[in-house]
């Protein structure tokens, strides 16, 4: 059943001996110790567990390991961290752009996949890129805002 | 309910307590002081995802003068908090605010004393910036130098009275929340994210019908596979534990194909589902009356129905608990709303002195209401028995978390009025049919937890009641008007039957009532062709209801011309009518398939301890009614709950999000109120005027889908 597969999370190679056929979300909160992707629904439909795959966003929990092996899986603990923040999180922390913060990680994920292949979208083209990202306690329009404001922030002045 | 309403010291200056502090009067349960300079606050309420430690902290960062950073909110557990009963109702802010705010005023009015005596100096010559305590004469030592000297191991006084509003600077600003920087981070903070050492994962087995028991199992195929530890069974309730989640879900669907069940409990038609509330039994009570002094003849009386479905917390993430036994006890790590309310039930279930449960709080995602998180804590401590003393996690499935947690209850309300012949009210009934709205932990001589009434000797199943409307009520809530009509009578059919298990879902019956009340003040003003605003002040004597309504309708520029297209619609509520002032303007758009574009809102929540948190709360309450109002409905055929997936429980998307604008009435010596469940009422209303406004039809029952529009469409 185990194999040993390779891939690339936050810049780090690793090479975990599990079956391939477990969702990626298994690897990333069990052995790796990154429990910023969250399991919501466990069927791709609320995007709390959304990482980048090759720079796109993608569920983790219903994508196999074997669907990633040699690729450059990056979650939002490799957007950035506690010294370098990325853009995108400083403009969430700007804002106050959460309420419960359990959506965050993944909503995160996506505007920088937005980002990353339009670095200047309008308001609408943001809700649109995080149509499939759920959020229940009503911080859409802080969180609009905040991805809008690093769009700014990333531009020269 | 738990505490009783909070009591200000009153001007004669006879000393009442305050908030939570009367029954959890020792200081030192509350703040602790620390000689490296920091403070632990620690509320017995609980974060949930509305902001509220950060909230707490600032009030505990302007009576004690020290920076924010300094201070450490510490998660509320049975082993060490003060019992503040459970975090909801929107009443943190002014039960455990306000004995903070007592709390710290005396505590920092203790460290003075003992300062004063240290340095020879009077206490009120002395001063304290960022807990350094200085006075004349370069004079100085610090609540830290003084941490061991001053103890807190004493009894609240409320001699010390905490500063006037014009002096404080932390509360009442937009402080950055305390939890915010960790979650962007993507950092562990949630109980999902708990690893103990040793711990193992647990699964449980439900039916897919309600109340079906297990008639038979064949539990072989799952005790081989790799990674299983053990099955608990205990009559219908059966569940597995395993090394690993994944060998827990596979032995879990091993068990489901292995397990026979009998029929479960006939569920009520859906599409029948309002004359099925009238017809259930019930018991039925007058909640409030009103005579007229000089009752005037009614000329003709208006009647009209609105209804709310049951509707589903759908909360992002899944209930989950973790427990473990050991000799000395059992020990839960919950995302309950009450750590004390939970021990109870528990002890209750496992038929075990409360002392020897220890239930400590750790973060969910947002709760809004009694959801699975108390379920999933009996289900670990279940299963942590066949565990050996290790730790078990259990995390409940989607599906779980949708259609097996406790539903907000379907609701029908009735209204008539008396009008006379100029079309004024005279008298108003007002009567309810639905389920209770509160089947919460630890409050009853049985327990309400869901697999209480699985076991081999199974627990009666709770069947939901309403506190007293003097507590705030249940279905009741806010169906008291707060107009001033002449006369009128409330009553409740609380429903003796409950198919669907029901407790409390924000703002309980009162976003159903404030619908009906609103939406047909609205027909009323249609049909005297009177502006809904000017109808509603005509009724309305209190000013601070007056000045809400007045400033959400200049904001939206009531009265004004309306973009094309674009309906507009306008509703009011005072939450419990004691609570948050709400004024909503909602503007729509669409043929059939509705949009909401904005919604101007105004509040009054007294004394705003961090407006920035008061306007998310306000927005997000807003958004998740607009939810609820145009897309949500528990879905369920006559054996089961259909809807028990994203797809089948769709809530609103980011693009089909209103544009929100909040406005705070300043009210800074007002008694502050909390601010989650203010808005989702009036927001209901408003969007279904608005839809009237645009469409000239009435949609009343909720959901306000396509398919209602068009049949009200039809109907017209």
């Amino acid at each position: 059943m185990s194999e040993r597969l390779s891939l690339r999370v936050n810049g780090v190679e690793r090479t975990p001996e599990l079956d391939p056929a477990l969702p990626l979300l298994a690897l990333l909160r069990g052995e790796l110790d990154l429990m910023g992707a969250r399991f919501g629904c466990g069927a791709g439909q609320c995007g709390a567990c959304n990482v980048l795959v090759e720079g796109r966003a993608v569920a983790s929990c219903e994508t196999p390991l074997w669907a990633v092996a040699g690729k450059d899986v990056v979650t939002v603990e490799g957007l950035g961290t506690p010294e370098r923040p990325h853009a995108l999180q400083e403009a969430f922390v700007a804002e106050q752009a959460i309420q419960c913060g359990y959506c965050v990680s993944g909503i995160l994920i996506s505007a920088a996949a937005l980002l990353a292949r339009n670095p200047d979208p309008s308001a609408a083209e943001v809700r649109e890129a995080l149509d499939r990202n759920l959020c229940r306690c009503g911080a859409h329009n802080r969180m609009v805002r905040a991805v809008l404001r690093a769009v700014t922030a990333g531009q020269p002045a | 309910m738990s505490a009783p309403a909070n009591v200000p010291a009153s001007a004669q200056g006879a000393v009442l307590f305050p908030g939570n502090l009367r029954a959890n009067p020792r200081l030192s349960q509350w703040l602790r002081f620390s000689r490296d300079g920091r403070v632990e606050v620690s509320p017995g309420k609980v974060e949930i995802g509305q902001g509220i430690l950060t909230a707490l902290a600032q009030i505990v960062a302007d009576e004690l003068d020290v920076e924010l950073a300094r201070l450490r909110v510490v998660p509320a557990s049975t082993a060490r908090s003060p019992n503040e009963g459970v975090t909801s109702g929107s009443l943190s802010v002014q039960d455990c605010g306000l004995a903070l705010r007592y709390v710290s005023a005396e505590a920092r009015a203790l460290f003075l004393a003992a300062a004063a005596e240290r340095l020879g100096i009077p206490a009120e010559a002395l001063s304290v910036a960022d807990g350094e305590i200085s006075g004349p004469g370069n004079t100085r030592t610090s609540y830290w130098e003084l941490a061991e000297d001053v103890s807190l191991d004493r009894d609240a006084t409320c001699a010390a009275e905490p500063k006037p509003p014009a002096a404080r600077s932390v509360a009442g600003s937009a402080a950055a929340r305390l939890d915010i920087p960790d979650k962007v981070l993507g950092r562990a903070r949630f109980i999902h994210d708990l690893v103990l050492r040793g711990m193992l994962h647990g699964r449980v087995l439900r039916p897919e019908a309600p109340r079906a028991r297990l008639v038979a199992l064949e539990e072989g195929s799952a005790r081989v596979l790799p990674g299983f530890v053990a099955l608990v069974r205990d009559g219908s309730f059966v569940g597995v534990v395993a090394q690993t989640e994944h060998a827990a879900e596979a032995a879990l669907a091993h068990l489901g194909a292995g397990a026979s069940w009998s029929a479960g409990e006939a569920l009520p038609d859906e599409a029948g589902l309002k004359a099925w509330l009238k017809s259930q039994p019930a018991e039925t009570k007058v909640v409030d009356s009103r005579e007229a002094a000089r009752p005037a003849l009614p000329a003709r009386t208006m009647r009209r129905a609105y209804s709310r479905p049951y509707l589903a917390h759908a909360s992002i993430a899944p209930s989950c608990a973790v427990a473990q036994w050991s000799d000395s006890g059992l020990h839960v790590w919950s995302h309950c709303q009450g750590v004390f309310h939970l021990r109870a039930d528990l002890a209750l279930v496992l038929a075990i002195p409360a002392e020897k449960i220890v239930v400590e709080h750790v973060e969910g995602a947002g709760c809004y209401g009694h959801n699975g998180a108390d379920d999933v804590a009996l289900d670990a401590a279940l299963l942590a028995r066949g565990a050996g003393g290790r730790p078990v996690r259990v995390q409940w499935s989607r599906a779980d978390e949708l259609a097996r947690a406790p539903f907000g209850a379907a609701q029908l309300v009735e209204i008539e009025a008396d009008l006379d012949e100029r079309g004024e009210i005279v008298a108003w009934r007002h009567d309810i049919w639905g389920n209770g709205h509160v089947a919460r932990p630890g409050r009853n001589e049985i327990p309400t937890l869901l697999a209480a009434s699985e076991l081999q000797k199974p627990f009666p199943r709770f069947i939901a009641a309403n506190p007293p409307l003097a507590t705030g009520g249940g279905a009741d809530r806010n169906a008291v008007p707060l107009y001033d009509l002449p006369a009128w009578r409330i009553t409740n059919h609380r429903l003796l039957a409950m198919p669907l298990r029901t407790s409390s879902l924000r703002s309980l019956g009162a976003f159903a009532n404030v619908f009906a009340i609103e939406c047909f003040l609205d027909e009323l003003a249609a049909e005297r062709g009177e502006d809904p605003l000017a109808l509603r002040l005509r009724y309305l004597r209190d000013p601070r209801a007056r000045a809400v309504l007045e400033a959400a309708a200049a904001r939206a520029g009531w009265g004004g011309p309306k973009r094309e297209g674009f309906g507009r619609g306008l509703a009011f509520a005072r939450y419990k009518n004691t609570g948050a002032y709400c004024a909503v303007v909602a503007e729509v758009e669409g043929e059939a398939e509705i949009r909401v574009r904005r919604l101007i809102i105004a509040v009054d929540v007294g004394e705003a301890i961090n407006p920035d948190g008061v306007v998310n709360q306000v927005e997000g309450g807003a958004i998740q009614a607009t939810s609820w109002t145009l897309k949500e409905a528990v879905r369920f055929d006559r054996e089961r709950v259909t809807s028990n997936s994203w797809e089948s429980y769709p809530i609103l998307t980011f693009s089909e999000v209103p544009a929100v604008e909040v406005e705070i009435i300043p009210r800074p010596d007002e008694k502050p109120v909390g601010a989650g469940e203010a808005a989702h009422g009036p927001t209901a209303a408003a969007v279904a005027n608005a839809v009237h406004d645009l469409l000239g039809v009435r949609v009343r029952d909720l959901p306000i889908t396509r398919e209602r529009v068009i049949a009200a469409m039809e109907a017209a």
